[in-house]
């Protein structure tokens, strides 16, 4: 559960990131008419094992260490680079995600990419493997670091209280048929869990269990209450209604299975997958109901793996 | 992308909480049922929707989505663009019907992130 939601984090993250924030901007490069034999003092120091060619400012071929050790191999004259660099240009946009790049990098074995400005095909910069590996990683631990900020403020208020058990308590009054207010409970409380230093992902999905009880206590009874407790490794939800409560629940509980009204339904409500949803966002799920007395929902989740 | 780029380059027009146009997508999920969005949709989704009622704001703030897009014109309805501005979703309208609008979204590479290996 845990690794799945790292992964998708490091997903999103090769699609969120530009190719602008991890290439190098300074670019060494050469002129396609000067000789290859100037070539062995540009690699050697700048310790490159390729150069991007330029013309006008114009990628016009790249040239690599491969390139420049094959021409001494075979003892030929010196001759132009423009003689012997590559023509064929795998390039990237410096708009262009991360992820375009690196499946440019898995498609051609290629080990550095020229980047292009979109706007007027100028060279802007060079992208290897490396500069992906390390522009993530730098990104990652930015990320790791607020991360590590938000769990020490909520561990904090923990510490600072004196007490055999700790638990901080919220309670919310939903009102039932007003359409026009529901959802701002759990809103509400999805903000204070935020401010409380909750890990967003659990603040999430505290706030989408909260959200579906809300809204059947709206739609399906006069009104209810939520309550949430934030415990040191968990977050407790309950959701309280006495409302007509639930026939059977087995059937309630079964995906696509609504007894929601047709005008309910056409705004989006009724589509009979709320109580599935709270059962996948959570750790703990239990939920008891009598006809004609009420239904109660006790859900939880854990807040250190 | 951002929404501003997307909003550029489809046409879309700013409905409600303009600042926060610079919000990147990372992919689209297009659904009329809120349950069905509350339940597979991703954060920083562009979610596409016919509804226009106040609800769909609390459905986006919950998930984290990146915003909601309006199809067929549909313009939001007041108290939507209130609850849009107070929570900072940014609702954009779109003349397409929805799987017109769709189609160009994932012509500009906007996909179903969290949709495995969709090659
Ligand atoms: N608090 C409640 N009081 C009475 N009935 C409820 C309550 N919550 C859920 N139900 C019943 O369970 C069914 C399934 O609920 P849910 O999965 O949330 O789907 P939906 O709300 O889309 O109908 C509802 O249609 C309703 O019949
Ligand atoms: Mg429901």
């Amino acid at each position: 559960m845990k690794v799945e939601k790292d992964v998708t984090k490091t997903r999103e993250m090769v699609y969120e990131t530009k190719v602008r924030e991890v290439m190098t901007g300074q670019v060494i490069t050469v002129g396609p008419r000067e000789p290859m034999s100037t070539l062995r003092e540009i690699l050697r120091r700048n310790r490159v094992s390729g150069l991007p060619v330029v013309e006008d400012e114009r990628l016009v071929g790249i040239i690599s260490l491969e390139d420049f050790i094959k021409w001494l191999a075979d003892r030929e004259e010196d001759c132009p680079i423009e003689e012997k660099m590559t023509r064929q240009l795998v390039t990237v946009h410096r708009d262009d995600p991360v992820v375009s790049a690196v499946d440019k990098f898995d498609k051609t074995g290629l080990g550095r990419l020229p980047v292009i400005s979109r706007e007027d095909g100028r060279l802007v910069g060079i992208l290897t493997k490396g500069d992906v590996v390390e522009g993530l990683l730098r990104k990652l631990e930015v990320d790791y670091r607020a991360e590590e900020l938000r769990r020490h403020r909520a561990s904090y208020i923990f510490e600072d209280i004196e007490a055999d058990g700790t638990t901080l308590a919220f309670q919310y009054q939903v009102r039932g048929h007003d359409f026009e207010r529901a959802g701002e409970s759990s809103t509400r409380l999805k903000r204070t869990l935020r401010r409380l230093g909750v890990h967003p992902n659990v603040a999430r999905r505290v706030a989408i269990a909260s959200y579906e009880a809300e809204m059947n206590q709206v739609v399906f009874t006069e009104g209810g209450t939520i309550r949430a407790r934030v415990e040191p490794n968990r977050v407790f939800l309950e959701a309280e209604d006495d409302g007509p409560g639930i026939a059977d629940v087995e059937q309630a509980l079964q995906p696509g299975y609504s007894t929601a009204p047709d005008w309910v339904r056409e705004l989006g409500f009724g589509a009979g997958m709320g109580l599935t949803n709270i059962q996948q966002c959570s750790d703990q799920f239990q939920i008891e109901s009598e006809p004609g007395k009420g239904t109660r929902l006790a859900v939880s989740f854990f807040t250190n793996e | 992308m951002t929404l501003a780029e997307l909003a550029e380059k489809l046409d879309l027009e700013p409905a409600a909480a303009r600042g926060r146009l610079d919000n990147e997508v990372t992919g689209g999920y297009a659904s009329d049922l809120l349950s069905d969005v509350i339940g597979n949709a991703e954060a920083g989704n562009l979610w596409v929707t016919l509804q226009i009622h106040q609800n769909i704001v609390a459905v986006a703030a919950m998930k984290d989505l990146a915003g909601i897009a309006l199809v067929n014109g549909r313009r939001p309805d007041e108290d939507t663009i209130e609850k849009a501005e107070a929570e900072g979703i940014p609702v954009l309208v779109s003349r397409l019907p929805a799987f017109e609008l769709v189609g160009q979204l994932y012509r500009l590479g906007v996909r179903a992130v969290g949709v495995d290996d969709v090659e």
